[in-house]
């Protein structure tokens, strides 16, 4: 009984690996941010993982909609914008330049 | 002022790399693969536009032509979704650059006229004479045709790249006088109204996409079917 009762505590434990980023400790996340698979196969992993979660909730639907490709536009915008801020902040509305 | 004109036609760099390649990879997450028989929106939509413009493009080649299909529909959608994508604010398009227009060019452009050396020789070479010319012109027109023949990888190259350019920066131009003369006067009503107009024209980017590939086609043309 004693030990049915054991090996169901143990079964809550999930290995740091395996966990999910919003459930990790925030004292755990240096040693969570260490333990990701940094090789060039886990980040290509990562992009394929992170492009479909995108493509399959708002574009591989029944219905899908104009929002779907331009909020990836809009990103894209955005991502040119900080890339070149260095440039563009000399094109500030100001009397003397 | 000066300097700024021509920044966004620099190399984009990122912590001093040069991202180019992932700027001209972009285009290809906005067209994904058909998995079923009824796909989704996007993927229907695409592949509606994919067949009209296939048609359109590849209904005056023999079968022979045709086996370039693929090439060209490829060709074809690269160029437009890169030019049209250097349409919004910021961005980086890539077929500004000269030399990437050029490797497009010259090497398909020498793919088309070495089918034609291969295959026809004598028909490829009598194309340097036009019918019915004057026996005592024929050496000079020889001459002329050659090098008609020979410009036309740089002509292709040099018509997008000077095009798309010339366009960036005009709409740079104007907007930037727009904002200068909010201050000044009214007539920025209809400046404003300039810049809508050019804009529009602008999205016809898409129409010289029609206009490389379609040169493109005729010189294959010329080279398949007599």
């Amino acid at each position: 009984m004693a030990s049915i009762v054991c090996v169901f505590l143990h079964s809550f434990s999930v290995p740091l690996k395996d966990k999910k980023l919003l459930e990790v400790k925030l004292g755990e996340l240096p040693s969570w941010i260490l333990m990701r698979d940094f090789t060039p196969k886990g980040i290509a992993g990562a992009f394929q993982r992170g492009y479909y979660r995108y493509y399959n909730k708002y574009i591989n639907v029944k219905k899908g909609s104009i929002a779907g490709l331009s909020m990836v536009l809009a990103a894209y915008m955005l991502f040119n914008y900080c890339r070149s801020y260095k440039e563009l902040k000399h094109e500030r509305l100001r009397k003397y330049h | 002022m000066n300097e700024n004109l021509f920044t966004p036609f620099t190399i984009p760099m990122m912590l001093g790399i040069p991202i180019t390649t992932l700027i001209i990879m972009f285009p290809t997450m906005l067209f994904p693969t058909p998995n079923q028989l009824i796909n989704n929106r996007m993927i229907t939509i695409q592949q509606w536009l994919t067949k009209l413009t296939s048609k359109q493009l590849m209904n005056t080649h023999n079968p022979k032509g045709q086996t370039w299909s693929l090439m060209f529909i490829s060709l074809f959608l690269f160029i437009t979704s890169t030019n049209l994508l250097g349409m919004l604010p910021h961005s980086f398009t890539p077929t500004a650059q000269l030399s990437m227009n050029l490797g497009m060019a010259i090497p398909l452009w020498a793919g088309t006229v070495v089918m034609g050396f291969r295959n026809k020789t004598k028909i490829s070479l009598a194309h340097l004479l036009p019918l019915g010319t004057p026996t005592f012109l024929i050496p000079m027109l020889v001459m002329i045709e050659t090098i008609s023949l020979f410009i036309q990888p740089l002509a292709l190259a040099v018509r997008l790249t000077a095009n798309i350019t010339a366009s960036h920066l005009l709409l740079h131009l104007i907007g930037s006088a727009t904002l200068a003369l909010v201050n000044i006067s009214l007539f920025t009503a209809l400046i404003t109204f300039t810049i809508l107009t050019l804009l529009t024209i602008l999205e016809f980017a898409v129409a010289l996409i029609q206009a490389y590939v379609f040169t493109l086609l005729v010189s294959l043309y010329l080279q398949d079917n007599t």
